[in-house]
């Protein structure tokens, strides 16, 4: 069984709801990225995303939009990212995941690629532009060497194609939390918990909800239907508004904690 | 010509990379592209809206004075610069906008680069009532205040967008946001045959009037086809519209012109055919300019319409399948142009068409007299006036 696997049904036989943090990698470079993912590991992180920058980024919002900028202007590159999780692999024990665009992934070559993140210990890779569909030689590329390829389901999605995806998809499914980019949200839309029980209904591999999950309050609610609760942009936003470098360390590891909190409590 | 089965690919490119947000609202654009436009109340009501209120047909003009001066091949020009808002444009969003309102989506939303499709889409929604927002690059917001204005006369809302390098791309990303959000009232009308399935077959099926006219004129104008096509190339849906209709005619060569910038070797130009690779990029894959780790980098011409560092995929599969050629015509060689086809024809082209005029002044020369060249006089250049006012200015400080 993969790290993934093995952490939700670890959680589930806790009663607990994960909690994964997300990083831009680089952002505003890959050193800070990995003080984050070793503070976000002892903050009480489930798993961890990290993000893969890409210029032109169509899902996500400005806060998103700044980070993969600041990563870019970095010079940071797919190759130093998996060198990263390479390094950081040793000292955590958690899932570690990568996020990005597929160009990049594509650049570097799909069989390449997955037997690089195979060799470095990434556990699983979300790609948001690209569907099944258009993604099966990479997806059973990442798969034949146990890196779970992660896919996407949104409130748009039909019944018939989420079906699809969750028997596609391996570690968790991601359920987009609303229609829309990337972003802290004020409120939650009310129909998210119709739909993580139209997943519950036709599958039960465990599912997660990103975009949007912005504040203590909402993971609460949300824990009380999801496996998991990714967060993102509210994460980024609180460093954007320190300078100092150990302190942006501290306010993110600090908002992990609290989001931990309230899933342990469940 | 698709070369697989698969639905939207053409051989290697095209396909469909987009958020699972967004599958949905293309499978329901697909079915209703499948449904609608053949019927027969479709096609009467384009038709009758491409006559009546665009001008078409549009005519085929053949340009006695410069094949004289190029000593050549006769040289004909399809003039879509006479279309109704002075482009080809108007015969896809017409298309779109009739399909927008039979799916009953009230808001339509479109990117613009120069400002050509988002003035023609802004006309749509005014002559069908439709809620109007075009996405367009800061840069070239200022570079193109005219057409700004243009737009908001129109009733639509220009929106400038700031991130990344301020033009064309990023105009496309943030249109692709809003449809992101707005997907389940909103109309996405993409102005080339590019972005994921449907959209390049859609928009193509919707510009092929212009080849489908032009090989009836010319077959009046001369008893036979021409031997070469010629029509600039930034999505290229212009080139496209010209020569599918003349794809199984074999003996008819085309010719694509894209933004050569400064310089292919300079590294400042819109040649992804030239230069690119193979990328995935706008929801589709295709020939990119990218660098070695799949990162776009932002294109340049002095044409904000070629200013675009993707290009078609049904293009990208003409240039492997060795259809058509491409060839890349420089800022300074299109400048030139533009100033030698108003001299000598009494036509003002756009920047954009300019660049496949510079490539006939090469082209012709070469050719027997008896030869035919066809090219899209895509647009013309009314909105280009002031800038190329400035480039000659700033030109002749130079020489100075």
């Amino acid at each position: 069984m993969g790290r993934l696997s093995e952490c939700f049904r670890a959680l589930r036989s806790k009663g607990e709801r994960g909690l994964l943090p997300f990083v831009t990698a680089g952002d505003p470079d890959l050193e800070l990225t990995e003080a984050l993912v070793l503070s976000f590991a002892e903050a009480g992180a489930d798993a961890i995303e990290i993000g893969v920058p890409f210029s032109d980024p169509i899902a996500d919002g400005p806060t998103i939009q700044r980070s993969s900028q600041r990563a870019l202007a970095a010079k940071t590159s797919l190759r130093r990212i998996v060198e990263l999780v390479a390094r950081v692999r040793p000292k955590v024990d958690l899932p570690l995941v990568l996020m990005g665009y597929a160009n990049p992934f594509f650049a570097m070559g799909e069989e390449r690629f997955a037997a690089i993140a195979a060799e470095v210990g990434v556990d699983g890779v979300i790609c948001p532009d690209l569907p099944p569909e258009e993604g099966e030689v990479f997806y059973a590329a990442l798969e034949s060497r146990g890196v779970d390829p992660i896919l996407l389901a949104a409130p748009t999605t039909s019944a018939e194609r989420l079906e699809m995806l969750a028997k596609r998809t391996r570690g968790f499914l991601y359920y987009v939390a609303l229609t829309g980019v990337t972003g802290a949200r004020s409120a939650i839309s009310s129909d998210l918990r119709e739909g993580v029980a139209r997943v519950r209904s036709v599958s039960d591999v465990p599912v997660c909800v990103g975009f949007g999950v912005s504040t203590p309050e909402q993971a609460r609610e949300i824990a009380s239907y999801a496996d998991g609760i990714v967060v993102a942009s509210a994460i980024i936003d609180r460093m954007e508004r320190v300078e100092d470098r150990s302190e942006k360390v501290d306010v993110a590891a600090q908002f992990v904690s609290d989001l931990k909190g309230v899933l342990r409590r469940g | 010509m698709e070369a697989s089965s698969r639905p939207g690919r053409f051989g290697a490119y095209g396909g469909r990379y987009v958020p699972e947000t967004l599958v949905s609202a293309l499978d329901e654009l697909e079915q209703a592209r499948l449904r609608i436009v053949p019927s027969e109340a479709f096609e009467r009501e384009l038709q009758h809206l491409l006559r009546s209120y665009a001008g078409r047909p549009t005519p085929l003009s053949f340009a006695e004075r410069i094949t004289a001066d190029l000593g050549g091949a006769k040289i004909y020009l399809k003039r879509e610069d006479l279309a109704h808002t002075g482009a080809h444009k108007i015969n896809n969003v017409l298309g779109q906008a009739l399909l927008a309102r039979a799916m009953g989506k009230r808001r339509v939303i479109a990117e613009t680069g120069a400002g050509q499709h988002g003035v023609a889409t802004a006309t749509a929604c005014a002559l069908l009532g439709l809620e109007c927002e075009v996405y367009q690059g800061a840069e070239d917001v200022e570079r193109q205040a005219l057409n700004v204005f243009r737009m908001e006369l129109l009733g639509a809302r220009v929106r400038p967008v700031d991130s990344g390098s301020r033009t064309l791309k990023d105009a496309i990303n943030e249109a692709m946001r809003d449809w992101v959000t707005n997907v389940r009232d909103t109309y996405y009308c993409i102005g080339s045959t590019m972005g994921p399935h449907p959209y390049p077959t859609l928009v193509r099926d919707f510009q092929r009037v212009i080849g489908d006219e032009a090989r009836r004129q010319i077959l009046e104008a001369e008893g036979r086809l021409p031997d070469v096509l010629v029509a600039c190339v930034g999505g290229g849906s212009n080139a496209m519209g010209l020569f599918h209709p003349f794809v199984d005619d074999r003996s008819v060569r085309f010719v694509g012109c894209e933004a050569g910038g400064e310089g292919v070797e300079s590294g400042r130009h819109g040649a992804t055919m030239t230069a690119g690779v193979p990328g995935i990029f706008h929801g589709q894959r295709t020939l990119v300019l990218s660098d070695d780790d799949g990162q776009i980098f932002p294109a340049h011409s002095i044409s904000a319409g070629l200013d675009y560092p993707g290009v078609g995929p049904e293009h990208a599969y003409y240039r492997d399948s060795g259809r058509a050629r491409y060839v890349a015509v420089t800022d300074s060689e299109a400048l030139d142009a533009l100033g030698y086809l108003s001299r000598l024809e009494g036509i003002i082209p756009a920047l954009e068409t300019a660049h496949a005029i510079a490539h006939v002044r090469k082209l012709a020369p070469t050719l027997a007299r008896d030869a035919i060249v066809l090219v899209n006089l895509s647009g013309r250049g009314d909105k280009d006036v002031i800038q190329v006012r400035e480039l000659l200015a700033a030109g002749r400080r130079e020489k100075h």
